[in-house]
């Protein structure tokens, strides 16, 4: 990863408040082709927020997101899809009474030339993408609300995963998740890097934000504490710009 | 279970032989409750009249013929408010808009139409229908946009939309009742003409028997396609054949209800055909509005289980902001709802008003109540997410049977009323309790 390339994401001065309180505040960061940002803080730091006013879930009050270089407006999810941005939502979102395939394909539905929705093409479809990212998943005709956590969780990966992203934002998505499954999920965000993707990773664990991410952007009740590169900091150095919500003395210019 | 002797041997697993069986067929144990309820209501009152009246006259062609034609207003609409109420929400004002539309169409095809086209042209019915839906539409749209652009409660917004319409409904024609109708929209509303006849019933049944088995056939040959695991052939032959023995029974049954002497008389002697001694054998078959019916039915199952719009549907009810979040316009999605149900309180209209042979400002009083209840009985979750059209089609039905039943036997309306509310409690909370069991 050189930075002379152009940045695939640039997030500038983004601010948000909710009823006079600003969630977000002031907030810079960008993304590049193959690599992974980790976004750390504490619950109500304000990071499912910023991500949400890239994912088109909410609408920034001031600020600026650059795709590719270019200034665009992402009034909605539809909008933050057609940038081939794709979200896995700490809530997950999904459709509690639909089956994996219904919410795999939610919003963008496989349909045959008459129009009609091509139920047994998208089953097949998310057969294979499990097959690829869970191969013990059997439930594909039940509810998702007859699942366990970490199979909930695999969906919401599949979905994210299967439509080609370019821009990848996973809020907490090991979560709900095992060891094993867990370790997978880690496997998985190597392999979409090597791909070039651009990732977006909000996780609590700051030894998995060390392995997997190549910087990490910590924020603290809704402003930017700072962006490091993870292997320019100690895990220490980490907690205590989440905690103290202050660069490490070496690295503060 | 001691007996293996004529067990099959392949699927050796722990569950009885009746969950095996539901397992193979998929028939949907839901449904089969419905069903088991619905012939103990004919049945019940059936017995009832043997019984008490030295005459059961509840499970005869000519009753059975009459219920499916009264039943047909309630269950338009019913498929309707199943979208209404998968999606969170609710409608009560389906019943003022039957009477306001059924005044607009009065008016319109009675003092209007015929200074413009003659008495009696034949497109004063399809211009009236069309007009009766297209106004329907309109004010469900009104109040689909009031509830998802203006941020009023569906309740709120259609209790008002109850009154209003009623109101309207009233001023439109001073209160006065306007009848009859014109000829050929009377024959929408079912009776003797209105009717498609024996051999209209047969080619009505086997475009059914053939829908269904191409049903069957076109699942079978998709589960090959993707490798998907199949259901043993003796449930498909089994479930086509019960679907193909259910349309044929149902023709067999409207075509053995004969036209009423009169009746018989008065289009023999406007044919010029001869009315031998011992008379003439005419069937009704299935009347215009159970077609109707079952069109609406077909297309709106369509609708919910094939397309995106249904899935949506779906979608919204199950996790409004997943919905949102997957990039469906959940405010957009609920105001074609809400036009959608006001179409079909229009399409009920036309079938509600034709049957009367008028247009009175109470019809469909007190409507929004059986059609919500019809959905409810038939399974639509008012939690949202779940229901079926059929499922509330066989709701009208079973509403529509405890109502028949009891004029039949002779309660009166307190006591119709007082049963109608238990029966409602009572199948939600069965239906409460089956859904936490199947969990
Ligand atoms: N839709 C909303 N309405 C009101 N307040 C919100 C909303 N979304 C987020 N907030 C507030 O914004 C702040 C940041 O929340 P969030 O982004 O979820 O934090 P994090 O993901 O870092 O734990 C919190 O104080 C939260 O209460
Ligand atoms: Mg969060």
């Amino acid at each position: 990863m050189t930075n002379t390339q152009n940045p695939l994401v640039e997030l500038r001065n983004i601010e948000i408040a909710f009823g006079g309180i600003k969630a977000v505040d002031d907030v810079s960061v960008d993304l590049y082709p193959g690599e992974v940002v980790g976004l750390l803080g504490h619950n109500g730091a304000g990071k499912s927020t910023l991500i949400k006013c890239l994912s088109g879930a909410y609408k920034k009050d001031a600020g600026e997101v650059l795709i590719n270089g270019k200034s665009v407006e992402i009034n909605n999810p539809r909008d933050a899809r057609s940038y081939n941005i794709e979200t896995i939502y700490q809530t997950l979102a999904l459709a509690d009474n639909l089956d994996a395939a219904s919410n795999l394909f939610l919003g963008r539905e496989i349909v045959t030339k008459s129009g009609m929705l091509d139920e047994a093409k998208m089953e097949a479809e998310t057969r294979k993408i499990m097959a690829r990212l869970n191969p013990n998943f059997r439930k594909f005709n039940e509810p998702v609300s007859a699942l366990s956590g970490g199979q909930r969780q695999s969906v919401a990966i599949a979905r994210a995963v299967y439509f080609n992203a370019k821009i990848l934002i996973m809020d907490e998505p090991t979560a709900a998740l095992g060891p094993h499954e867990t370790q997978m999920v880690a496997e998985l965000i190597q392999e979409l890097k090597k791909q070039g993707l651009g990732i977006f990773l909000i996780d609590h664990d700051v030894h998995a934000v060390k392995q997997l991410c190549d910087r990490a952007a910590v924020m603290k009740n809704g402003q930017l504490v700072g962006v490091v590169k993870v292997d320019e900091v100690t895990e220490d150095d980490l907690l205590a710009m989440i905690i103290l919500g202050r660069k490490p003395e070496h690295l503060a210019a | 279970m001691t007996d293996t002797s004529n067990k099959p041997t392949g699927s050796a697993s722990k569950t009885g032989p009746i969950a095996r069986f539901l397992r193979a067929t998929e028939i949907d144990t839901r449904l089969l409750g419905m069903v088991g309820a619905l012939l103990a209501i004919w049945i019940g009152f059936h017995m009832y009249g043997v019984i008490f009246n030295d005459f059961g006259a509840f499970l005869t062609p000519r009753n059975l013929w009459n219920l499916s034609v009264q039943m047909c207003s309630i269950g338009i609409m019913a498929t309707g408010m199943v979208l209404v109420i998968i999606t969170r929400n609710i409608d009560l004002s389906v019943g003022s808009l039957v009477g306001v539309t059924g005044m607009i169409m009065g008016i319109l095809q009675v003092e209007i139409l015929p200074q413009y086209l003659g008495l009696g042209n034949p497109t004063i019915w399809i211009i009236t229908a069309v007009v009766g839906i297209l106004c329907g539409a309109i004010i469900g749209a009104f109040h689909g946009w009031l509830i998802a652009y203006r941020g009023i409660p569906a309740f709120i917004v259609t209790l008002g939309g109850l009154m209003i319409w009623r109101g309207a409904a009233f001023l439109s024609n001073n209160g006065k009742t306007i009848s009859p109708v014109d000829a050929t929209f009377q024959l929408l509303g079912g009776g003797p003409y209105g009717t498609v006849g024996a051999t209209g019933s047969w080619i009505v049944g086997g475009l059914a028997c053939a829908g269904i088995i191409w049903l069957i056939y076109a699942g079978r040959r998709n589960r090959i396609e993707h490798d998907f695991p199949l259901r043993p052939m003796w449930a498909e032959l089994f479930v086509g054949g019960l679907g193909c023995a259910i349309v044929v029974g149902a023709v067999l049954l409207v075509n053995s209800y004969p036209w009423p002497k009169g009746i018989v008389n008065q289009w023999a002697a406007k044919n010029g055909v001869e009315v031998p001694a011992e008379g003439l054998f005419i069937s009704h078959g299935f009347a215009i509005p159970v077609i109707i019916l079952m069109v609406v039915g077909i297309l709106m199952t369509i609708l919910m289980t094939r397309t995106r719009f249904g899935r949506y549907v779906f979608a919204i009810g199950g996790n409004p902001e997943a919905a949102a979040l997957a990039g469906i316009n959940v405010r957009w999605m609920t105001l074609r709802i809400f036009a959608l149900m006001g179409a079909l309180a229009g399409l009920s209209a036309v079938v509600a008003s034709a049957r009367l042979n008028s247009a009175t400002n109470a019809l469909g009083l007190l409507d929004e109540l059986y059609v919500i209840a019809a959905a409810v009985i038939g399974g639509t979750s008012l939690a949202g997410g779940v229901g079926t059209i059929y499922g509330a089609i066989l709701g009208a039905l079973v509403m529509q049977s405890l109502q028949t039943g009891m004029v039949l036997i002779g309660f009166d309306t307190a006591v119709q009323q007082i049963v109608v509310g238990s029966v409602l409690v009572v199948a939600v909370y069965l239906d409460n309790l089956y859904r936490s069991r199947s969990k």
